[in-house]
């Protein structure tokens, strides 16, 4: 499957498991659950690490954790649910997390440059959504008013 | 007044050519109704009864004369040829359509203007008081923080999806004309006991459904953490602030179910992780107060006799002095007032000539300024004294002196159900019919300052619940209802109006405003202001009145 990662459209090397299905091999995301029930066999996984996060759950729970993930995952149940924009801002200048941050979900293109500017490093919409078209809106302001997270 | 830098204009531009994408892909199929509302209410684009509204920023209120000619000339060629201004100083079309708005905003960046961030939820255009920098009971100037706050705001990347809309106010003068207890966030300039000069913060507060009188959270703040500390407020907000029921997604909510202190503790928290990395410099505040700099006053402005002479050969004159002038920081001028509430008018509309001959108006008497009220009124901030005979007479030649700035028929209305699809029911006939019941000007300057603010559903555009007298439209199956409150108040002491008693109808609601003016005039004691005798007496005796015939 491809996504958008670093403003260019990629080959996503990741696999999101789903609570009830068996770990998969090579780079794999699961969700909070399932790393707070399984942390020490995650652990021993051999290949990397990433964790999928819903907006209502608190960065706060992953505190101690974050070096071991390569990839944070937020995830957007409806576009208009913004607490992820704040997730993201928080993960880089609280947290100093330097791996991974995507977003998965229901946002669009149109919070691209939005998504970009407070963090995110990959986009993966859960929809059928034309790569090409969109990565430009990852463009659409040349100028801004406000500091950046990069 | 602030001036756009080549960066401002580019944003603009930018903007205009994003809308203009968004609205190709909508009209093409391809962006669903759903995803372009969001996209379009933040851009200020309504879908309205008869045709989209279009809300364009004016922020903070102030509006050159180049601008005004291009709101009148957008009014003329893409709309009925008149505008509306709203109670965020902000201005609406009520007709445009859907296809030609990319074209408007074109129009408007040309001369600096937007509809960005007009509605959606989202940050909303910063308010402040009508009489900033003119005004004899000033701390400071708020309109620098202001613009400040408008850059800052102004698509930032966090805040675009908050639960709910978000208002700003800043006010910088002893009285409070920019309702800031009213507000997501009210801003206050104060001086702290060592005389140095920076806000005190509150939260919390706003009309709408649920009015709720704002708190302070900070008491003093340094003018140099301003930003650091919304920005935290706005975080904790955005993370915290109720997403499950759009009626209950105000900060105001988030600030009642958490408590007060708890709140204030976790901004604070926020607060102390991210001051020191934005703090505004001394250098950045000088230059953007240097925008707003005094106009060349004429130091011997005051000198003039032919001021007083008018005042005494022409009572006409007189009463427009006394009810649409205030006094001005320097001697020799006053601040007035444009009546945008003409007897026969809708309160806040004004006409493309009206706004043509505005603009004028301004080059020859007000430094080509030109300010919003949100009690939708305009105002001419800076005018000598020896000439506002002369603009007494050409603004009623325009039909824009009605002296009635302050009293009952200086009336805040929302377009109700004549435009607006979440009305209950109609505010401009009944402003109309009031209007009429009130045609005797001596009587409405000798009732003095009334505050009647009227709203056609709940969502309270027109503040009804802080009206001296509140109106709301209300749907009883079917047909439209009144509820009226009593002793509300944006000022100093805000307060929510209290009802006065079950809904009454509609061929019987300016009826019971002329009821309720009539026990005023027969309880006042003196010189006594409605609302002090509304306060002095509780609402019992206008109760009586208005449902004894009922």
């Amino acid at each position: 499957m491809k996504i958008i990662k670093d403003k260019k459209i990629v080959e996503d090397t990741w696999t999101f498991v789903a609570d009830d299905a068996p770990l998969a091999d090579g780079d794999i995301v699961v969700t909070l659950d399932r790393w707070q029930a399984e942390k020490d066999r995650l652990l021993n996984h051999a290949g990397n690490l990433g964790i999928r996060l819903e907006p209502d759950q608190d960065i706060a729970e992953i505190a101690a954790d974050l070096d071991k993930f390569q990839l944070i995952e937020l995830n957007f149940p409806v576009f208009t649910d913004g607490r992820n924009f704040s997730q993201a801002r928080r993960l880089r200048k609280h947290y100093h997390y330097n791996g991974e941050i995507r977003a998965t979900g229901n946002f669009l293109r149109d919070q691209l440059f939005y998504l970009y500017r407070v963090g995110f490093d990959s986009m993966s919409p859960a929809y059928d959504e034309n790569l090409e078209e969109a990565i430009p809106r990852l463009d659409d302001f040349s100028v801004t008013y406000q500091q950046s997270t990069r | 007044m602030y001036q756009y830098n080549q960066d401002d204009q580019t944003i603009l531009e930018e903007r205009v050519a994003q809308f203009r994408e968004q609205t190709q892909r909508f009209l093409q199929g391809k962006l669903p109704e759903d995803q372009f509302r969001a996209l379009r209410l933040m851009n200020g684009l309504y879908i309205q009864t008869h045709a989209p509204m279009l809300r364009v920023a004016v922020p903070y209120g102030l509006l050159s004369a180049k601008q005004l000619r291009k709101l009148a000339h957008i009014a003329r060629t893409y709309d009925k040829g008149y505008a509306h201004i709203s109670t965020r100083q902000n201005v609406q079309y009520n007709w445009p359509q859907l296809e030609k708005v990319p074209e408007i905003l074109e129009q408007l960046a040309s001369v600096q203007m937007h509809a960005i961030q007009t509605s959606g939820n989202c940050l909303r255009n910063t308010t402040t008081d009508p009489l900033a920098g003119v005004c004899k009971d000033e701390i400071e100037d708020p309109r620098p923080y202001c613009e400040i706050i408008r850059q800052w705001s102004t698509f930032h990347p966090e805040f675009a999806y908050l639960p709910r809309k978000f208002k700003i106010a800043v006010s910088g003068a002893g009285t409070d004309r920019a309702a800031t207890q009213l507000h997501d966030i009210g801003i206050h300039l104060v001086a702290n006991e060592q005389g140095e000069i920076g806000f005190r913060i509150l939260a919390g507060g706003g009309l709408g459904r649920t009015p709720v009188i704002g708190k302070t959270i900070r008491p003093f703040l340094e003018k140099k953490h301003l930003l650091s500390y919304l920005e935290a407020i706005l975080r904790i907000y955005n993370l915290h602030g109720r997403r499950d029921n759009k009626y209950k997604a105000r900060i105001k909510i988030l600030v009642k179910e958490t408590g007060v202190d708890k709140f204030t503790e976790m901004v604070e928290a926020e607060w102390l992780r991210i001051k020191d990395h934005m703090e505004l410099s001394d250098q950045r505040i000088e230059q953007i107060k240097s925008y707003f700099a005094p106009p060349a006053y004429e130091p011997d402005a005051d000198q003039d006799s032919s001021f007083g002479i008018h005042l005494q050969q022409n009572s006409d004159f007189a009463a427009w002095v006394k009810f649409n002038t205030r006094e001005h920081r320097i001697p020799g001028y006053r601040a007035v007032f444009v009546s945008l509430k003409a007897p026969d008018s809708p309160p806040g509309d004004i006409s493309a000539e009206q706004l043509d001959a505005i603009a004028t108006l301004a080059e020859q008497y007000s430094f080509g300024e030109v300010r919003s009220t949100h009690r939708q009124n305009l105002l001419f901030a800076d005018v000598k004294q020896a000439d506002l005979y002369a603009l007494w007479q050409q603004l009623d030649q325009i039909k824009l002196a009605t002296a009635n700035i302050g009293t009952a028929t200086d009336m805040i209305c929302c377009p109700g159900l004549d435009f607006c699809s979440l009305a209950n029911a109609g505010s401009i006939g009944i402003a109309r019919e009031i209007n009429e019941a009130l045609d005797d000007l001596d009587y409405v300057h000798d009732l003095g300052e009334i505050n009647i603010n009227m709203s056609g559903c709940m969502n309270g555009c027109a503040h009804q619940s802080v009206g001296h007298i509140g109106i709301l439209g209300v749907d009883k199956k079917g047909a439209e209802w009144y509820q009226i409150t009593l002793g509300g108040c944006s000022e100093n002491q805000a307060a929510i109006g209290q009802r006065l008693g079950p809904a009454v109808a509609k061929d019987r609601i300016t009826t019971a405003i002329s009821d309720i003016l009539e026990v005023y005039v027969e309880k006042r004691h003196d010189q006594e202001k409605f609302l002090d005798t509304v306060k002095r007496l509780g609402i019992d005796p206008f109760k009586e009145r208005v449902y004894e015939n009922n």
